[in-house]
């Protein structure tokens, strides 16, 4: 089987469970929201400083959102120990990952498309004219989330106290991705509106990196 | 006493003279600097404490992909050795930072790029050391903290440059960086660096030392009790 059937297999798979209940997605929307309400009351911003704060305020709550989405990825493997039997299948290990990979992609963006909009009502930010730009910052960034988050999950699902020790490694770790996530959304927000193109480099230069420690990791980390 | 005790024992003094001599040269020996005056001292022991953290912490990567290719728990050791040593160093640099920083610059700390991206990484060998207290047994533990352990030291470049993108103010290096140094300073602060770097080394031992000793004990544990459960298998029967 080739990996990119593995690949597609996997996600199908993580997709499928996830839209049956949707469990996952509606919680994580529900918390967002509730960061992002919360955001204003202990800051209380006038709307000059809301477009200010808005970035980093908007990548905090996707990043606390991450570190508490990523956690089943795993952890739902180990009720029943189907991990022991996506394992037995002969594909290449890093299909799996990928596939989760992938899957959690779609969670995390999913999630912020759905929450963008009431973001930009709520704090007076000019949206549409920068939509285009502002998508491509999302993938980059939460493509970082996802492949970290992914790779951590696998080690967190390991540990005692897994729910709590997943942001404890995932945070200090994606400082570079919400620098550059905040930096970026913060050019696009600014007037008149720029894509900080140096930024984005390092969105890439980390999605590559993590992605290619993930591919030489994964047999370590699928291992029993 | 045994020869490798005595060894130990000479080790120890000899890091100890040379600790001795840094301490002297950088207090006595160094010229005082223009406009920082006694407190620029600070400096001898601050960056060759970053340096040593950085050079544990590069020994925690090195041997973490050595216990990723081997199996040999032998590396896990060293790496947990390493690990808690370089925290210890860089946690003397982020002590000796605000010291340092009050008087020059008139505040504590600032959201500067390498005290920034020191922090960050501080945290992270936090986080390592804390993964290993959660995980189960033995080998797991090294293999799985072996796999964070790579992926933090992964991403030590890109939390330097997209800080140091974010802001700089700190003073720039003057050690091969273009920066003029006196050469008797140099000469200090390359004596102080060795003196670390021993006591780096001497308590890397002690560490590996009592981290095989536990594991040691462990085996001999469940040795005595696949005896015990014999032994009173053999009683019932």
């Amino acid at each position: 089987m080739s990996i990119a059937r593995a690949v597609a297999i996997v996600l199908a798979k993580e997709l499928r469970l996830e839209f049956r209940s949707r469990e996952l997605l509606t919680t994580t929307l529900v918390f967002v929201l509730m960061v992002i309400v919360l955001f204003s009351f202990s800051f209380d911003p006038t709307s000059e400083e809301s477009r200010k704060i808005g970035p980093g305020l908007l990548w905090i709550a996707f990043l606390f959102a991450g570190s508490l989405m990523l956690n089943p990825s795993f952890a739902r493997e180990q009720a029943n120990d189907t991990l022991y039997a996506l394992r037995l299948a002969p594909v290449e290990p890093f299909a799996i990952l990928l596939g989760k990979i992938l899957a959690n992609l779609a969670f995390l963006l999913l999630t912020e498309l759905l929450l963008l909009p009431v973001f930009a009502v709520l704090y007076n930010v000019a949206l549409l004219p920068v939509l285009g730009p502002m998508v491509l910052v999302l993938l980059l960034g939460t493509l970082g989330m996802a492949v970290t988050g992914t790779a951590f999950s696998a080690i967190s699902a390991q540990a005692r106290m897994r729910e709590l020790l997943l942001p404890l490694l995932l945070l200090p770790v994606l400082t570079p991705v919400l620098i550059a996530s905040v930096e970026c959304t913060a050019g696009l927000f600014a007037d008149p509106a720029e894509l900080r193109m140096n930024w984005l480099n390092v969105l890439v230069a980390f999605d590559v990196i993590f992605l290619a420690g993930s591919y030489l990791l994964c047999d370590t980390l699928l291992e029993e | 006493m045994t020869s490798s005790g005595k060894t130990n024992w000479a080790a120890t003094l000899g890091v100890a003279v040379l600790m001795g001599i840094a301490g002297y040269a950088a207090l006595y020996i160094a010229p005082e600097e223009r406009t920082m005056h006694e407190i620029q001292r600070i400096f001898y022991f601050h960056v060759p404490s970053a340096w040593t953290a950085f050079t544990a912490f590069f020994v925690v990567f090195l041997s973490n992909i050595a216990y990723l290719t081997r199996r040999d728990l032998k590396w896990d050791w060293i790496g947990v050795s390493a690990a808690e040593v370089g925290l210890a160093f860089c946690t003397v640099v982020l002590v000796t930072g605000p010291i340092w920083a009050k008087p020059v610059w008139g505040i504590w700390w600032t959201w500067d790029a390498r005290l920034t991206s020191t922090f960050v990484l501080w945290l992270m060998y936090v986080s390592y050391l804390l993964l290993r207290t959660l995980l189960p047994d033995t080998e797991k533990c090294a293999r799985i903290s072996a796999a964070f352990g790579i992926f933090a030291f992964l991403d030590v470049p890109l939390v330097y440059f997209s800080i140091w993108l974010w802001r700089t103010q700190h003073p720039q290096p003057v050690i091969g960086g273009g920066g003029s140094l006196d050469p008797t300073m140099r000469w200090v602060l390359l004596t102080c660096w060795t003196a670390l770097l021993g006591v780096m080394i001497l308590m890397m031992r002690q560490r590996y030392l009592l981290e095989k000793m536990r594991h040691d004990t462990e085996e001999l544990l469940h040795a005595a009790e696949d005896l015990a459960s014999k032994a009173q298998e053999r009683t019932t029967r």
